[in-house]
This record gives C-alpha cells, sequence and structure tokens, in this order.
C-alpha cells in the first residue's frame, strides 16, 4: 500500500492541533477546580474566606470547564479531524473553522471570569448569563456549517457512522441550547428565564439530560466510532448494529429528562414516562457498547500490548456500567432513596471519569501521533502509568460516592418507629460522610495527576524532532 | 379524539418506524455498501505513509 500512495487532499490539522492542545489544557484546569471544591467539602476552610472561592460559585464553573471547555474541545478537534479523514475532503470554510476555536476559547475566558464574579442564570449546566449565550449560540451555528460543510463536499460515497453521532450532537446541542437559554435580560449581567415554575424545571432538565445525552454521549460515541476500530486496525463489529444503535438512541434519550424531577411538581404522568424511556435506553446503550467493545474480537491481545486501545476500552465498560446505574436510579423507588444525596454524584463521574474523560484521552493519544507524523506517543509507559493513575483516580472517587451516597439516603429515610420523628439530623449526615469525601478528593487528585503526565507526553510528542521516531516509522 | 388513542397511535408509529429500520438495515441488499462505509477510517491510510515519507523528504533536504 505504501508503494503506492494515492492522491489525498492536504487536510487541514490547524485547528485541530489548537483545539487538541487546549483539550489537555482546560482538562488540567478543570479537573483541578473539581479537586479543590472536592477538597473544600472535606475541609471547609479551603475555600480561603473569599466570596470568589466558594464552593457555590466554584462549582458551575468546574462543571463549565470540565463538560464544555476539555469535552467540548476534544469534541471538537476529533470531530473536525475524523469528517475531513471519513469524507477524505478538506475543511469547509477554513477560516470560519479558526473562528470557531477562538470564539469557542472567548466563551471559556468568559466563563472562567463571570462564574467566580457570581454572574449566574441558576440554570445548572447553563448558568452562563445571556451576552455569553449568544456567543455560543454564534460560536454552534458556525461550527455546524463548517462541519455538515465538509460533509456536504465529501468525496465518498457513505458519510461513516462517526459523523451520524457527531452530527446528531452538533445539531441537537445548538436546539437545547436556544430553548433552555431563551431569556428576558434586566441588564447586561442579568436576566430572567422566559419558563416559569414546573414548565422551567421540565425544560431545564430535558436540557440538562439532554446535554449528558447528546453532548456527553453521541458526541463521544461519534468519537469511539472512528478511533476504536482505528486503532484496533479492524472495521467495527456491526456496522448494521451501529446504524439501530443511532435511531434508537437519538430518538429515545429525548424523552428522559423528566427522571431528574421525580416527585416534584411535574404531573406523575411525565415523571412515569421519563422513567419508563430512562429504562429502555438501556437497550441501545449496551448496543453500542458491545459494538465498540466487539471490535476487538479475535485480537484480544491488543489490549495487553496497547494501553490506548486500554484507555478506549475500559471507557467503554465505564460507559456500560454507568448506563446501567442510570436508568436503574430512574426508577421512583430507587430514586427515592438515591435523590439528592452523592450517589448521584458518583453516577455522574463514574460516566464522566470513567466514560468521557477516558474515551477523550484514549482518543488524543492516538491522534496526536498522527497529527504529528509520528509513529505513537513520546513515550509509552507513560501512557500506560496515566491509564492506571485514571482507573483507580475513578474507582476510589465512585466507590466513596456510592458508600456516602446509600448512607445518607438511609440517614434522612430513618423514622423512629415510637413516634415517627427523624431518626438523624441531617448534620449527623454530613458528618456520616466525611471520611468518603475526603477518599473523593483523593481519588480526584490521583486523576489530575494523570492529566500532567499527559501534558508532558504531548509536548515531547509534538516537539520532538521527527528524525528519532522516523526509521522506525518507515512503512514496510 | 379521545388524546389515548393519540397516544396508542404515537406509540404504534415510534414501534413501527423502529422495526422499519431494522428491516432496512438487516437487508441483504445493503451488505456491500455497509462493508464499504465500514471501512472508510482506513480508506486513506495512504496518506499517513505519504505524511511521513513527506517528513522524512524534507528532513533530507536539511
Amino acid at each position: 500500500m505504501g508503494n503506492n500512495p494515492v492522491a489525498t487532499p492536504q487536510y487541514e490539522y490547524g485547528v485541530v492541533k489548537q483545539f487538541t492542545v487546549m483539550t489537555v489544557i482546560w482538562g488540567i484546569v478543570g479537573m483541578a477546580v473539581g479537586v479543590l471544591i472536592a477538597s473544600q467539602l472535606a475541609w471547609p476552610a479551603l475555600n480561603f474566606d473569599l466570596p470568589w472561592l466558594t464552593y457555590s460559585r466554584l462549582r458551575p464553573l468546574h462543571t463549565n470547564a470540565v463538560i464544555f471547555a476539555f469535552g467540548g474541545c476534544a469534541l471538537m478537534a476529533t470531530s473536525l479531524y475524523v469528517v475531513q479523514r471519513t469524507c477524505q475532503t478538506t475543511l469547509f470554510a477554513p477560516g470560519l473553522a479558526k473562528f470557531v476555536f477562538w470564539g469557542w476559547q472567548l466563551v471559556i475566558l468568559a466563563a472562567a471570569i463571570t462564574l467566580p464574579l457570581g454572574f449566574t442564570s441558576s440554570k445548572e449546566y447553563a448558568e452562563l448569563e445571556w451576552p455569553i449565550d449568544i456567543l455560543i449560540a454564534v460560536v454552534w451555528v458556525a461550527y455546524a456549517v463548517v462541519f455538515f460543510g465538509t460533509i456536504a463536499k465529501r468525496t465518498t460515497s457513505h458519510i461513516y457512522v462517526a459523523n451520524w453521532f457527531y452530527g446528531a450532537f452538533i445539531v441537537t446541542v445548538a436546539l437545547l441550547h436556544i430553548v433552555n437559554s431563551l431569556a428576558m435580560p434586566v441588564s447586561l449581567f442579568k436576566s430572567y428565564s422566559v419558563y416559569s415554575g414546573a414548565i422551567d424545571a421540565m425544560v431545564q432538565w430535558w436540557y440538562g439530560h439532554n446535554a449528558v445525552g447528546f453532548f456527553l454521549t453521541a458526541g463521544f460515541l461519534g468519537m469511539m466510532y472512528y478511533f476504536v476500530p482505528k486503532q484496533a486496525g479492524r472495521p467495527v463489529y456491526s456496522y448494521r448494529l451501529s446504524i439501530v444503535h443511532f435511531w434508537a438512541l437519538i430518538s429515545i434519550y429525548m424523552w428522559a429528562g423528566p427522571h431528574h424531577l421525580h416527585y416534584s411538581a411535574l404531573p406523575d404522568w411525565a415523571q412515569s414516562l421519563g422513567m419508563v424511556f430512562s429504562l429502555v435506553l438501556l437497550a441501545p446503550s449496551w448496543g453500542g457498547m458491545i459494538n465498540g467493545i466487539m471490535t476487538l474480537s479475535g485480537a484480544w491481545e491488543k489490549l495487553r500490548d496497547d494501553p490506548v486501545i486500554r484507555f478506549l476500552i475500559v471507557a467503554l465498560s465505564f460507559y456500560g456500567m454507568s448506563t446501567f446505574e442510570g436508568p436503574m436510579m430512574s426508577i421512583k423507588t430507587v430514586n427515592a432513596l438515591s435523590h439528592n444525596t452523592d450517589w448521584t454524584v458518583g453516577h455522574v463521574h463514574s460516566g464522566a471519569l470513567g466514560w468521557v474523560a477516558m474515551i477523550s484521552i484514549g482518543s488524543i493519544y492516538a491522534l496526536v501521533p498522527w497529527l504529528y507524523g509520528k509513529k505513537q506517543m513520546h513515550n509509552v509507559g507513560l501512557v500506560n502509568t496515566h491509564f492506571w493513575l485514571a482507573t483507580i483516580g475513578t474507582v476510589l472517587y465512585i466507590a466513596s460516592m456510592w458508600v456516602a451516597g446509600i448512607s445518607q439516603g438511609l440517614m434522612w429515610r430513618a423514622v423512629n418507629p415510637e413516634d415517627g420523628s427523624l431518626t438523624y439530623t441531617f448534620i449527623e449526615s454530613i458528618k456520616a460522610t466525611y471520611p468518603y469525601y475526603i477518599v473523593r478528593a483523593a481519588g480526584g487528585l490521583v486523576f489530575l495527576s494523570g492529566m500532567f503526565l499527559m501534558a508532558y507526553n504531548v509536548f515531547k510528542t509534538m516537539t520532538t524532532p521527527v528524525t528519532s521516531t522516523n526509521t522506525a516509522a518507515q512503512p514496510a | 379524539m379521545d388524546i389515548n388513542t393519540l397516544r396508542g397511535i404515537a406509540t404504534i408509529l415510534a414501534f413501527g418506524a423502529f422495526i422499519g429500520v431494522c428491516w432496512w438495515v438487516f437487508g441483504a441488499r445493503r451488505k456491500q455498501g455497509f462493508d464499504e462505509a465500514a471501512n472508510l477510517p482506513f480508506a486513506d491510510d495512504a496518506h499517513e505513509l505519504n505524511s511521513l515519507q513527506h517528513d522524512k523528504g524534507t528532513e533530507n533536504k536539511q
């Protein structure tokens, strides 16, 4: 094959490289803020009595930074790479792609300034005030134009399944963001949602759950459908299953949001509908997970030899675990125990650290050598170390939050049989949670430490001259 | 029309759509197209080899 090189387009990698580097940087920033606020829960003095460092202001900064800065940059880097490679054409409107990069960095910077200052619309995962919301909408539409424009000018006859998932992610996030952020401004930094009461709650969690479903799932499944087959060197286990996976997943996810509002003022039938759709969601989620993992069927030794594959496959395992846990927690009787406890926080992080972060880290370890013409990462052993730090950090995090959450749920519902009064005061449940908060902070710190190894490794891979790896990279 | 009749019809339509997707996907006629699509990540592998050779080429000139 190497003797007969076909004419390939000069792919636009500049913006891909920019987004890749920023993925690592924002990953470190977002996770560091996470470790700080986890430590504040264990040792409250760590807010130093400064309003800008209070938990209530830094928590949205953490979620915005890891989801939209780290996750967003990873999705934009990989989608703009994958769409070019699988459509075998260059990026549509490369100038607009540059605008997407700088616009997105500006959004992140604006979030990092306004959230600690206390400007918030108080909608979870949509805290940013209206001027930033407008900037997000503009940048996102530009991103959609670049992505779908590239698909429109493709030279291949098929649109590869990864692009379907990336496409669904881009279209749906635009819809979610615009509908949920509709607000009436009263000043430059303050606005009120156009919705009110239970309708506001339903719109918010329609947005919130689909942010999980389309930003944190569909987008990263697009990543999975390209990087798992590519790194394993074999096509996806079943292309047919991937199509059923796509349509089933996107059509069911839309209706699962009400499970965030069990036992609230939301009508009972809407709560039950959300629960049923959440349970059905297990099927397409596991269909996709099995499709990804079975891609390695017949080549399981790669799991032992290649730490990048290990990142990708363990990410899929965490995905399977959290998409089993999620439907279970959406059952109203289980939710009665888990709601508002740290079990929910643990569940979110088994998805966020185990699935989203690990599939992104694995994909970037695959991508960086390809972008810079290297055979592999500068130090593969360090990739392996990072893998173990990420896995141990995630397990410490979610195991401690399971115990903490279930303890809290049981303590809050315990009543004295003689007079029906509560067995425990709320503060007693907080006291019981302290040791787990310390374990959780330690888990987060272990996960974060791996990101520093990644930053070093990515930097070295980018900057080491091609000479040193070139003889090894020469095609046979 | 009673709202519950509408709900019933919507459920049947959604189920029909799912069966339709499965029927379309598993049709034997589409196997070749899907095989081609599944191999798209590898369709331009030559590009990577080109870029490696290209790097080597520039390096030799230096």
